[in-house]
């Protein structure tokens, strides 16, 4: 708990940083809203949705950009075997895993009130977003919100201990960037994919992070279903990074003095 | 300047070329990553038969034309906007103490082999999309000549974005809303957008002459906004007046600057 209250501390002092982030989410928020109204113009109630709810699925994916890092890294885990720091962080009295998820929640918490907060105002005063109206909606929504941070940290984990094997880790970033902004669904809907592509997609982990929560906070999922899918594949990729990190320690070889 | 800039990009090359795994999955996710907008096109167009008033073809020939602008800009010139973790890590000083323009020392940093992955797809959704157009030879001399200006308009949108960072050193995400941003603007015809981003777009900053009014001349149509038809040879014009601008922007930042001291 403290560790992720360090966490949220040590990005507090980016605030320059996430604010020309959310600048920048805005702007291609406005871009891609543009687009999807074209499309849902052309074709009304196009895979469940109306324009409304198009835009809105528009604004919440650019928010959530920032908590979920949709773009990779967030975890400096990466850097800090390359420097072998990571000899550190090994030696503290608690796992590696647990120690930076703390972090990355701290993080994530920061980025949700400085990048996620205002591109959905601004979305919501251009064009007008849907709101749910019952309290559970929103409850809902925000237990959906965690478990995709989760899901997209369990992932970027594991992405960042693939450098105890390959110390030049940027293939993997850029390779893992690509994954998650077509699977999660940032770049399209989710459900605007044709036939077996859709049925993959949906069923993958990077759907947890954008589509899914997107859909709970639409109405457009069965909640339990939506957040059983996601606490799923948070067990399963949390579990498959504690595995790698005990691979991992056996594994280190710190460089350097 | 051309001959350094060749020295210190082939030195780059060669320094890339040492990790060769991550160097080929780069250039596979870059190659890939800018598929997803192509992706994102076609299934678009699983869904309805045009977009803002233009066929698949079409919006293939205004994604490829200003694919290839932007791919060349960010090739040559894109790292102008990691000024800022220069200035922040102190090695912008070093940079200026050499016997070389800084601006070139700036877009020839880490030059690998990835920055060609953007390019080659570009170049093959324009192959694709110009023989099911097959616009008239009289019409087709156009296609370089706006692929070259978008070139020059994109590269100083990046110089701007760079001399930006002088000011807004802990912030240059700023400077992607308009490199990013103008590179995805341009993906789509001008139509899905609203008439006051398209007014500014020609007016203030020139990207409508990317690719979207030469495109109006290649593709033989009228203006939906009903804008000048002279306007569509324009696209020289508007990109020799931004790089002005650009070159004033770097140079009034550059003396600007005051180390970090760190």
């Amino acid at each position: 708990m403290r560790i992720a209250w360090y966490g949220f501390r040590r990005h507090s002092a980016y605030r320059a940083a996430a604010l020309a982030g959310a600048f920048t989410n805005t702007v291609f928020g406005i871009l891609r809203a543009y687009v999807l109204i074209a499309l849902w113009e052309a074709r009304p109630g196009l895979a469940g949705y109306d324009v409304a709810d198009a835009v809105t699925f528009c604004f919440l994916s650019q928010a959530f950009i920032g908590p979920m890092q949709l773009f990779g890294g967030g975890v400096q885990l990466a850097e800090r075997v390359r420097t072998g720091d990571v000899a550190v962080d090994l030696l503290r009295p608690a796992s590696l895993q647990t120690w930076n998820l703390a972090d990355d929640l701290g993080r994530a918490g920061y980025l949700f009130l400085l990048r996620s907060v205002p591109p959905t105002l601004v979305g919501a005063a251009l064009f007008g977003i849907v709101t749910p109206a019952e309290p559970a909606t929103w409850a809902f929504f925000a237990a959906s919100f965690v478990l995709g941070v989760v899901v997209s940290f369990g992932w970027r984990y594991l992405v960042a201990l693939s450098s105890f094997w390959i110390v030049d880790d940027r293939g993997t970033q850029s390779l893992s960037m690509v994954m998650s902004m077509f699977f999660s669904g940032m770049v399209l809907p989710l459900n605007l994919f044709p036939g077996w592509l859709g049925t993959a997609a949906q069923s993958l982990p990077w759907a947890a992070m954008v589509q899914v929560p997107a859909d709970v906070y639409l109405g457009k999922k069965d909640v339990l279903e939506a957040l059983g899918f996601q606490a799923l594949w948070a067990a399963a990729l949390l579990a498959l990074g504690a595995l790698a990190t005990r691979a991992a320690r056996r594994k280190v070889v710190v460089q350097g003095g | 300047m051309a001959r350094i800039y060749l020295l210190l990009a082939w030195t780059w090359l060669r320094a890339s070329a040492q990790y060769p795994i991550p160097l080929v999955m780069m250039t596979l996710g870059s190659f890939v990553l800018n598929g997803l907008d192509v992706a994102a096109i076609w299934i678009i167009f699983e869904h309805t038969g045009s977009l803002g008033g233009f066929g698949l073809a079409e919006v293939m020939f205004l994604y490829g034309t200003a694919g290839m602008s932007f791919a060349l800009a960010d090739m040559l010139f894109g790292n102008v906007d990691r000024l800022s973790q220069h200035i922040r890590a102190g090695t912008f000083d070093a940079m200026l103490i050499r016997p070389v323009s800084a601006f070139v020392q700036m877009a020839t940093d880490r030059f690998g082999v990835h920055r060609f992955g953007r390019l080659a797809q570009a170049a093959v959704v324009l192959g694709i999309a110009l023989p099911r157009l097959d616009p008239p030879w009289s019409r087709l001399w156009m296609v370089p000549l706006m692929i070259g200006c978008g070139l020059v308009i994109f590269v100083s949108i990046f110089t701007i974005g760079g001399a930006l960072q002088f000011l807004l050193t802990d912030a240059p995400e700023v400077s992607n809303a308009f490199t990013y941003g103008g590179s995805t603007l341009t993906q789509y015809p001008l139509t899905v957008y609203g008439g006051d981003l398209v007014r500014a777009v020609t007016f203030i900053v020139p990207l409508a002459f990317v690719n979207w009014q030469p495109a109006l001349y290649v593709l033989g149509r009228d203006d939906p906004f009903g804008l000048p038809y002279g306007l569509r040879f324009a696209a020289p014009a508007a990109a020799l007046a931004l790089a002005l601008a650009a070159a004033l922007a770097w140079r009034t930042g550059i003396r600007r600057y005051r180390s970090t001291g760190s």
